[in-house]
């Protein structure tokens, strides 16, 4: 495989690009980590979904999309971009902010535009567009939908992702938000953003607590394992989950109505699709696009649920 | 410690750290000794307490196999898969099951035999060769997902989750298949011609082979007992929550060889205990609802504190084991 990429493949671009230059076509390069988990899944299945749309839409354009499983890998990915296939624009979802600094500066110098998603870059100013969702106000919205829920009051438990900023964010915007009421987080665990460890930490809060009003899982992922455990302890009438992200299985039961997860808090995966239409249009168009795009998380809930539900996607 | 009698600490040691955890265990939250809690340990320990007991057969004679978790994944994936394309023709829901349950053995044989064979026979040490396949498989069941989460169908998946989920005699069907596993493994480590030609390749493998033992077959067949528990750890781990994912089983491998060592089989090889295995698992699984249960360890310790347990428990029988 890495032969065949490294050998084959810029040969057969080489020839592509010499020929594609001659339409004088535009390449958009999308640099994204691989699908190795729900959310990432989803990721991969929107960018190509979009690639697809906008190539159709639009012939003089060419979209290629690589996807890597390390900042380092996301770096070589982006001076093959830009050796092999001499991309006009860039759009990155940066695996960590400050080891892509670099290597987008890089970019930056040679005149390719940059639209970068999600995480930002340690150094400001370097993108042309940036996109993405709002960690904090994930938080905050799952926090008042607790609150409003309850009634602003009662004992829940919380779900944690892994030890890294997005879930920090996330953390401290659901505690920001739910100062001052009489809501009581019994404890808080990290569950990795996996069904498995939602399963097996939720149990265990289960057994600890003989009551809990509503559980803060974050993830939908989580929310899944979490979904199990409480049906195993027949626990199901004494409280809801609120989960997070937007994974269909999720929104279908908010669609259903069930009780048990009556709102999920979006968190898209498609964002990589505004960014790739943002960039798209750049070429295609004179709409000024250069600035800031802060996505909201709105609460899906049983009235809007049928709007984000993608039963073709992964996630 | 020399006032104890050394054959004591040495097969004592792991039962010893397991009733200081325990005990802990009782001390930290009322709840730890609840009927529920403690059926969950035992349902939750299996999987991992499965895949080492295979673990125990290929360390002591003397291999290692890194790739259990991500075969894991795999099977369940193929199993999911399977069983959802057979729902349209096939009525019988229990049919079905057992087809995947065939299946998934078939699949863990056929993955064992590869490992074994490519260690044996194409003489690359065992640990690239599982380093590969442990790659391979995450990949495969990371394809076949789409990047995504793999779900069984919610019709089967109702009639299958009683595996997990049912009881006999008040407890859950896993332990019954831990204990079961754990018996048939003892006998065949302790009890057979088998089990001692594996401690004889595991001590030295020049000897074993001039004494006339087919030192590639018993290494071989190391390698097909671990893939049969690993699809027999899956089979019980489908029906919990009904998916795969890239995710499934990540860190099995290590988890189980961490409860072979903890229960006294030696890692390199030579000697090997089932009981102390089943020990390790357990330990390992309880540190994990102990630390669960109480908030008095920072959530961001956790890690350091299973460390520090898993080297404890290893140096309290080692200490004895030196004396040898």
């Amino acid at each position: 495989m890495k032969i065949l990429s490294k050998i084959l493949i810029p040969l057969l671009t080489l020839m592509f690009s010499a020929f594609t230059s001659l339409l004088s076509a535009q390449t958009i390069g999308v640099s994204i980590p691989a699908a190795t988990h729900g959310w990432a899944g989803g990721l991969n299945f929107h960018a190509q979904e979009t690639k697809k749309r906008l190539e159709t839409a639009n012939p003089g354009l060419k979209i290629i999309i690589v996807t890597a499983n390390s900042a380092s890998e996301q770096a070589n990915d982006l001076e093959d971009l830009v050796a092999i296939y001499s991309i006009d624009a860039l759009v990155i979802l940066p695996f960590e902010s400050a080891p892509l600094t670099g290597p987008v500066r890089n970019l930056k110098r040679r005149d390719i535009f940059v639209t970068v998603v999600d995480r930002g870059l340690s150094e400001p100013g370097l993108q042309d567009v940036y996109v993405a969702g709002n960690n904090s106000e994930m938080g905050r919205v799952s926090a008042e939908y607790i609150k409003e829920a309850l009634n602003g009051t009662g004992d829940i438990v919380v779900l944690r992702g892994m030890p890294t900023v997005i879930d920090e964010q996330r953390f401290d915007g659901f505690m920001a938000a739910i100062e001052g009421s009489n809501i009581n987080v019994l404890d808080h665990q990290y569950a990795n953003w996996n069904r498995d460890d939602g399963f097996t930490v939720m149990q265990d809060f289960l057994a600890r607590f003989p009551k809990i009003d509503a559980v803060w899982a974050q993830d939908d992922d989580i929310a899944i394992g979490v979904i199990q455990a409480v049906r195993q302890a027949r626990r199901q009438d004494e409280l809801f989950i609120v989960g997070g992200g937007g994974m269909k299985d999720i929104v279908k039961r908010v669609m259903d109505g069930d009780r048990l997860t009556p709102v999920d808090v979006l968190y898209p995966p498609s964002m990589i699709s505004t960014a790739m239409e943002l960039t798209a249009l750049k070429f295609i168009s004179d709409t000024p696009i250069e600035g800031e795009y802060i996505l909201g998380s709105p609460l899906i809930t049983k009235d809007n649920a049928e709007d984000y539900y993608f039963p073709d996607s992964p996630f | 410690m020399n006032f104890m009698p050394r054959i004591d600490l040495k097969t004592a040691g792991p039962f010893i750290a397991l009733v200081v955890i325990f005990v802990i265990g009782i001390l930290v939250n009322d709840a730890f000794l609840s009927t529920g809690n403690l059926s969950n340990i035992l349902a939750r320990s299996s999987f991992i307490g499965i895949v080492a007991i295979g673990a125990t057969f290929v360390i002591t004679a003397g291999g290692i196999d890194l790739s259990v978790g991500s075969m894991a994944a795999f099977i369940s994936g193929c199993m999911i898969l399977l069983m959802n394309t057979l729902m349209g023709s096939i009525d019988s829901m229990v049919a079905i099951i057992l087809l995947a349950l065939l299946a998934s053995i078939g699949i863990g044989a056929v993955a064992g035999l590869i490992n074994g064979l490519l260690t044996t026979k194409a003489k690359i040490e065992a640990f690239i060769v599982t380093l590969g396949t442990m790659g391979i498989y995450r990949s495969l069941v990371t394809y076949m997902a789409d990047g995504g989460t793999l779900s069984l169908n919610f019709t089967i998946g109702d009639v299958y989750s009683e595996v997990y989920y049912g009881t006999l005699l008040g407890l859950p069907y896993p332990v019954w298949v831990f204990l079961t596993v754990a018996i048939i493994g003892y006998v065949l480590l302790n009890k057979t011609v088998f089990g001692r030609h594996c401690f004889a390749v595991g001590s030295n493998e020049n000897v074993a082979r001039y004494s006339a033992i087919n030192v590639d077959r018993v290494k071989t067949a190391t390698y097909v007992l671990q893939g049969i528990c690993v699809s027999i750890a899956t089979i019980i781990y489908v029906p919990r929550l009904g998916s795969a994912s890239g995710q499934t089983g990540i860190l099995w491998e290590l988890e189980a060889i961490a409860a072979v060592i903890i229960g006294g089989t030696v890692l390199k090889g030579g000697y090997g205990r089932i009981w102390g295995t089943v020990v390790g698992a357990l330990i390992l699984t309880l540190i994990g609802n102990i630390l669960n249960l109480t908030d008095v360890v920072s959530n961001y310790l956790n890690g350091a504190v299973q460390g520090i347990i898993v080297i404890i428990a290893v140096y309290l029988q080692r200490g004895a084991w030196r004396r040898d």
